[in-house]
């Protein structure tokens, strides 16, 4: 039932597709390229995961127009693994296994990515991961275009330490319960260690998915701010929880002034569910915002617009890009570059081929992938909300920085940094 | 250092404000400038100066008009673009000038500043406003320091003075002079804001050997003026957990109370009670639509208009299950059960075909948004007061439904002796078929409720559904009174736990003391008396 529904949603898919790109069946079903796309249409994570599916399409299409990889059209093959972490490895075993997918982009987060990995280890598949994470994995099947903890979570912790950022002396360490809010925990107190910062001056507070009700936790932030020095949150909060997150934010008059939070799991996908207004100046890293100003970026979101009016996507006149869709559109044409240079869509001749690519990308910088770790070179941007959802960049890096997946300052990570 | 840089730069910014004109581009360069000490210290320029310009430049500034034409800095009016230093029309207007923002610690240096000289304004209430919000806000103090000594001076009104005299105090902690920090810490024990306890705190934090606060009587009274602070806040801290306990309470009870009337008046297990409450929030989502597109003007009432439609909504639901499935499965509770289940995948399928499989946006409408502050330290958010408010209101309807009317009496007696009910002329069936639309409808009735917290997607009613049975089990089937109990209990006791023991333990502590309670006490808080024929 479940597989028919995603065949036909896929075959559905395909099809407009199809009629969008203007090619005639038979064109492709001669000879195509398959990928695999494989996020969360439903359940939790629908709300981030929704938009990088919709940015694969578009980006596929891209390709498909300037006359494909290879001198073959992509051909994309849509499965939904509404949020639930086992489904996303029978899922990927069907895409590897059943439709033969060349590559697959997808996974939000790190527990769909842990559950899926072993199958593309086995059947030696190639999976690009767009996402911001926690690090502490290197695997040679995997090429990721999010940030590490040191492109993310390390520069946002230093900012608010930072006269400019309010000397933030106290934190509040606040996640969903899973392993990427658990892992970037512990290196930002190790981090904060390093940096003097006491024990009793860290707080951590975990939620379970889909958890609403934060009245409780709100009021102990409120608490331990009044304790004496400055005080700032970290928010590893994922999915739809954020909603009513900040709405609680906001009706308790917890102001950024007073105590800022700073988010890694909220872009303006995130903030589109919510009234902004109370939310003015929290704060959100990332290495892409809507707002950074370059020709690369008009051209991407003027391209995302379009393709929502195309694609009818609800409310297809206020669509905005995140820097998760920016990761997934870099990660797609790398990957094609790739496969022109080797020649081949081979997974290994891939890989191989993968080092070193460069791209324009959105962020307004050339980005490379590194030669031995897997990892994009990425600028690091900090940005205040503002009071229409988007964000006001006060802070970035002068140039792109090469990623660390192993924290240097979790003890025995020496010499684990290549592949 | 901090301390030290801070009055270099207000020794600096008051010689410079003799030669204002002269002072006035380099500032504004600085401004615009990227590094962020120069820009503070352009601000404290600017606020030391505190002349019309100035004024005209912080409000720009903070407004997010300040903007940089070339290697100008200018005041975008709407279409026109004035100088920033002479306030000139430039003509033609440069194209495209680019925003100076501000981040957060820029901007409530100027916001303080702005208020700080709105201190001095003639007019009452704009200085009275002005002294409260720096109360709450006041930023990096010792700039503000000579203004407030000025605006002290000024200031006549008994409502005003005091809070200047605070502000001073708060202000002048970090003053050179010990006896004006013993003062000031003095000043400052009558308050009862968490945002003063920090402050003395801090006072009483070790930098490495030596205490911040170098005066040891100073350092006495501080320790003294928080043990007042504490003493003042412990109770409001105390009552807002209990309103949290409450508000989750009375959100556990709307979800709980059709299905005390379903599972606990008519023994019906319904697993679809949560998709119940999913119809419900549509509705709200619904009717969210409908006024945004035809009554735009009175899109803030939406909800109150979604209560009736999503009574409706879910009763006519429920009614149909009930005729169409239930009916037919009457004391046969194992199939009612699989069978209420599928129902419910029914529906959250129809769900994601009619409204799509993400969650939809439904807005707080603007008099449910922010919070009643009581206190300074607390403050209860209106779409909670609304919510408990509700929960009350519709707990009252179905008291006086059951047992004022003569359809609550009919549910009663059917529900106590079906046959016997049957015999004196009450038509059982029809009874049965209503009384499990209002258990319907007031399931529907939770879920607007629930569209003004919580996410709104296709399955949050599954979130619910254990919940609501734990609630009807704990308080004893068949009791109203039990279920009251229950929820309001499960909330305070949640909240408590949560705040001991973090949300995920405090769940699972919850469930265990449930399933312990069942053992011990299987027929509920409240046990019905009496006789029953089953």
């Amino acid at each position: 039932m479940q597989t028919r529904r995603t065949f036909l949603k896929a075959a559905v898919l395909s099809a407009s597709i199809a009629a969008i790109g203007g090619l005639s069946s038979s064109a492709w079903a001669a000879d195509t390229i398959k990928v695999g796309i494989l996020h969360s249409l439903s359940g939790t994570m629908a709300i981030s995961e929704t938009a990088l599916k919709e940015t694969a399409l578009m980006t596929i299409e891209e390709i498909n127009a300037k006359g494909g990889v290879l001198g073959k059209k992509l051909e994309p093959v849509v499965v939904d693994p509404a949020s639930d972490w086992p489904k996303f490895a029978e899922k990927a075993r069907q895409l590897l296994s059943q439709d033969k997918v060349a590559v697959t982009f997808g996974c939000w987060t790190s527990v769909s990515r842990k559950s899926v990995l072993p199958v593309y280890k086995e059947l030696n598949g190639l999976l690009f991961y767009p996402v911001q994470y926690e690090g502490e994995e290197l695997e040679k099947n995997v090429f990721y275009t999010g940030a590490a903890p040191n492109q993310q979570a390390i520069p946002a912790v230093e900012y608010l330490m930072s006269k400019e950022g309010g000397s933030a002396k106290r934190f509040v360490l606040l996640g969903t319960d899973y392993v990427y809010p658990r892992t970037t925990n512990k290196i930002l107190r190790a981090f904060l260690k390093s940096k003097g910062v006491a024990d009793a001056d860290i707080i951590e507070e975990y939620t379970p998915f889909g958890h609403s009700d934060y009245q409780t936790i709100i009021a102990k932030i409120k608490k331990f701010a009044g304790e004496g020095k400055k005080t700032a949150v970290i928010s590893t909060i994922n999915g739809d929880s954020n909603v009513p997150f900040y709405k609680e934010l906001g009706n308790a008059g917890l102001k950024a002034k007073d105590v800022p939070v700073v988010a890694f799991s909220v872009g303006e996908e995130e903030l589109r569910g919510v009234d902004a207004k109370p939310l003015v100046g929290h704060l959100a890293a990332w290495n892409y915002f809507m707002t950074v100003k370059n020709p690369e970026n008009e051209k991407f979101i003027k391209m995302y617009r379009d393709w929502a009016k195309k694609a009818k996507l609800p409310k297809a006149d206020t669509v905005v890009t995140n820097d998760p869709m920016e990761a997934t559109y870099v990660g797609i044409h790398m990957w094609a570059q790739a496969v022109e240079k080797a020649k081949s869509t081979d997974t290994d001749k891939v890989i191989a081929a993968m080092s070193g690519q460069t791209f324009k990308a959105p962020s307004g910088f050339t980005l490379k992938m590194d030669e031995t770790n897997h990892h994009l070179h990425k600028p690091v941007f900090i940005g205040e909300i503002k009071a229409d959802g988007q964000f006001n960049t006060v802070w970035k890096t002068k140039g792109p920085i090469r990623a660390q997946p192993w924290s240097p300052f979790i003890p025995g990570n020496e010499g684990k940094q290549k592949l | 250092m901090r301390r030290f840089l801070i009055s270099l730069g207000l020794a600096l910014s008051l010689c410079a404000s003799g030669a204002w004109a002269d002072a006035d581009p380099v500032a504004l360069k600085a401004l615009a400038s990227d590094d962020f000490d120069a820009r503070l210290g352009a601000i404290a320029t600017l606020v030391a100066a505190g002349d019309a310009d100035a004024r005209r430049i912080l409000t720009a500034l903070s407004d997010d008009a300040l903007a940089v034409a070339g290697e100008r800095v200018v005041i975008v009016a709407g279409e026109q673009v004035l100088d920033a230093a002479t306030g000139a029309a430039i003509k033609p207007a440069p194209a495209s000038p680019e925003s100076i923002s501000l981040n957060n610690s820029l901007r409530q240096q100027v916001n303080s500043a702005l208020a700080a000289l709105r201190l001095l304004s003639d007019d009452r209430a704009e200085r009275l406003a002005s002294a409260k919000s720096l109360l709450s806000d006041m930023g990096e103090g010792a700039t503000l320091l000579p203004l407030l000594d000025k605006a002290l001076k000024q200031e006549q009104d008994g409502e005003i003075k005091p809070i200047l005299v605070q502000l001073r105090a708060q202000a002048s902690l970090a003053s050179p002079d010990a006896a004006l920090r013993l003062q000031a810490v003095k000043d400052l024990s009558n308050s009862a804001s968490p945002a003063v306890k920090a402050l003395l705190l801090g006072l009483l934090e070790k930098q490495g050997d030596t205490f911040v606060e170098p005066d040891e009587k100073v350092r006495a009274e501080a320790q003294f003026a928080v043990k007042a602070i504490d003493s003042r806040l412990v109770w409001s801290d105390l009552s807002g957990r209990l309103f949290t306990g409450v508000s989750l309470g009375s959100i556990l009870l709307l979800a709980a109370l059709g299905l005390a009337i379903t599972y606990g008046v008519m023994g019906v297990i319904n697993m679809a009670h949560g998709e119940l409450l999913m119809v419900g929030a549509y509705s709200a989502y619904a009717m969210q639509g409908l006024f945004r597109s035809h009554l735009p003007d009175y899109v803030d009432y939406y909800v109150v208009a979604a209560v009736p439609v999503a009574f409706f909504a879910a009763a006519l639901v429920g009614m149909a299950m009930e005729r169409t499935v239930i009916r037919h499965l009457y004391g046969r509770p194992l199939e009612t059960l699989l069978a209420t289940w599928g129902l419910s995948l029914v529906l959250i399928q129809a769900a994601r075909l009619l409204f799509g499989a993400q969650n939809v946006e439904v807005a707080n409408p603007a008099w449910m948004s922010g919070g009643l502050q009581l206190a300074d330290n607390l403050s209860l958010p209106w779409n909670r007061l609304v919510i408990v408010a509700f929960s009350g209101f519709v707990l009252l309807l179905v008291w006086l439904m059951m047992n004022k009317t003569r359809l609550g009496m009919f549910v009663r007696a059917v529900t106590q002796n079906r046959p016997m009910a049957g015999c004196v002329g009450v038509p059982t069936a029809r009874i049965d078929t209503l009384a499990f639309g209002i258990g319907s409808g007031i399931a529907g009735l939770g879920g607007v409720a629930l569209s003004q917290i919580a996410n709104v997607g296709p399955d949050m009613g599954q979130g619910y559904i254990v919940d609501s049975f734990m609630v009807v089990v704990l308080g004893g089937v068949g009791q109203l009174a039990g279920a009251v109990w229950a929820a309001l209990g499960l909330g305070v006791v949640t909240k408590f736990l949560e705040g001991w023991a973090g949300a995920v333990i405090a769940k699972i502590l919850v469930l265990v003391f449930i399933i312990v309670f069942i053992q011990k006490r299987p027929q509920g808080l409240f046990a019905l008396k009496g006789r029953f024929v089953e």
